[in-house]
């Protein structure tokens, strides 16, 4: 693996119980990319989500990850459960829940990490919610707290699955400029499943279209003109 | 004065003893699987211990060595069922407990016959607690605060978001196999006392009331730990006094409790 090299894939393919959802895959991430993945329901997304997370180990193939990756720095921002909505628990606490991968055994957060959680509150301008109620916040408020959460697990790579389920255009707006600041001004490599093609089309540099039989990687540019974005531009043009 | 007399007798210290560790216990365990919107595994393992219960009794067992593995083996199953997204697991559990509380209603019926015996495993005795229970409740209450206290952040972390956790790399599977492991041997101890039927109400209401009463998550587990205990003091206090059933009667002071929280959280809210 070359140094700047975060996550790649050989050939990989993923599925359960012997049966393959995605096949012969071929992918490399790098530190700064930005990465959407896209595809119809079913067509493997969130397995892939999973196997790069390492939860799913592929079938045939491998995922082989940085040493910081591999350690478990990796800051991923889950699916809201609904359980999740109605957790008594202040902001402060979940953020700093990011910093458990690199607590170790040590019983308390140190002060360097505690300085960390705050520093990533403030880039997501969430710093005056720090001693609210996280069930008390709005739906794009609770993603910020997720993803500074996030920020805290991981300095290179985050790993972002359908951020914008339920949250209402102006906060969807808010989270993609967000990504694209971390994106460009920290460094920070996105993967992103989404829906929302067109707005992951603005912002994102490489595209994965997963269909049912085949596959499509490149930038967003040559995606409009693949056959699998042809059909999408259409829709957007009517 | 009634309280100097009440704890002259023998049997209600061991059950004070034992009943304030059970439903500290209870409480704390109670937070993470209420939150974790695992309710329904504390009230199925309650029903699967009376059944364990009977089968014990029938065949001569002592009571706690054959219903602790069997409940453990339940909480496993349990576990698995509420994990798996694509089954009814509410369903699921509610099968196993209606079973279980069938076939121990089947077993003692068959041996010694409808007497007083379902009664007290169904709502609970006082002067079920013997001395190796005692031992027993002291030994699991140390456990499970030591558990809280030195896995606090990471218990944390997996009751607020198990794939977030899984991804960084914690081992969600052992600690919920812990939890449930600690969870049925405090359901196994403490029902004697409270009743098949009423034990699960200890690993919720506490929960209940600490959440609708607190922001942070620390808060919230101490206030239920607090509340749990202070319940059940007054209800085996409520149950001496007014010679009523000890676990009816802490439940009672749950619910009070809880009620009152709901008007608090009510009138903070207007």
């Amino acid at each position: 693996m070359a140094p700047d090299e975060l996550l790649v894939c050989r050939d990989v393919s993923l599925g359960y119980e012997g049966q393959s959802v995605l096949e012969h895959l071929d992918l490399t991430v790098r530190e700064g990319d930005y990465l959407c993945i896209v595809g119809d329901n079913g067509s493997g997304k969130s397995t892939l989500l999973r196997g790069l997370l390492g939860l799913l180990s592929p079938l045939s193939g491998q995922i082989l990850r940085s040493p910081e990756l591999a350690q478990g720095a990796v800051g991923y921002l889950p699916q809201q459960t609904r359980a999740q909505r109605d957790f008594p628990a202040t902001v402060w606490e979940v953020v700093l829940s990011g910093c458990l991968a690199r607590k170790g055994m040590r019983f308390f957060y140190t002060a360097a990490q505690k300085s960390q959680a705050l520093m990533d509150m403030g880039k997501l301008g969430i710093l005056e919610l720090k001693d609210q109620c996280y069930r008390d916040l709005s739906g794009g408020q609770q993603q910020r707290v997720l993803l500074a959460r996030a920020l805290c697990a991981a300095s290179k790579l985050l790993i972002l699955d359908e951020p914008i389920t339920g949250l209402d255009p102006a906060a969807a707006q808010d989270l993609y400029k967000t990504l694209t600041y971390l994106n460009q001004r920290e460094g920070m490599a996105v993967i992103m499943v989404t829906h929302d093609l067109k707005a992951a089309l603005r912002s994102a540099r490489t595209v994965l279209h997963i269909g049912r039989t085949s596959y499509f990687l490149g930038t967003a540019a040559e995606y409009l003109a693949s056959p699998q974005g042809r059909r999408f531009r259409e829709e957007a043009e009517l | 004065m009634i309280i100097l007399e009440m704890l002259s007798w023998p049997f209600m210290q061991r059950a004070l003893i034992a009943g304030v560790l059970v439903s500290l216990c209870c409480a704390l365990l109670g937070v993470s699987l209420v939150l974790k919107r695992y309710s329904m595994i504390g009230d199925g393992l309650s029903h699967v211990s009376f059944g364990a219960l009977a089968i014990a009794v029938a065949l001569g067992f002592t009571p706690l060595s054959f219903s602790i593995p069997v409940v453990i083996a339940a909480a496993f199953l349990l576990l698995r069922m509420a994990g798996r997204p694509h089954w009814n697991s509410d369903a699921a559990i509610a099968v196993v407990s209606a079973s279980s509380l069938a076939v121990g209603i089947i077993v003692i019926s068959c041996t010694t016959g409808m007497t007083t015996d379902v009664d007290n495993y169904m709502f609970g005795s006082v002067l079920a607690m013997t001395d190796a229970d005692v031992a027993l409740a002291v030994l699991l209450s140390a456990a499970v605060l030591t558990l809280f206290v030195l896995f606090y952040h990471k218990l944390f972390a997996i009751t607020f978001d198990e794939s977030f956790s899984r991804a960084t790399g914690l081992k969600v599977d052992r600690y919920n196999t812990l939890l449930a492991i600690l969870t049925a041997l405090t359901i196994v101890l403490g029902m004697r006392m409270m009743g098949a039927m009423l034990i699960s109400s200890l690993i919720i209401f506490p929960a209940l009331t600490a959440m609708r009463l607190f922001k942070r998550f620390r808060s919230v587990v101490i206030c239920s730990g607090v509340t749990s205990v202070a319940c059940f003091c007054a209800g085996l206090t409520a149950s001496f006094v007014l010679s009523t059933p000890v676990g009816a009667s802490v439940v009672a002071a749950d619910l009070c409790v809880f009620l009152l929280s709901c008007l608090v959280s009510f009138l903070r809210h207007r």
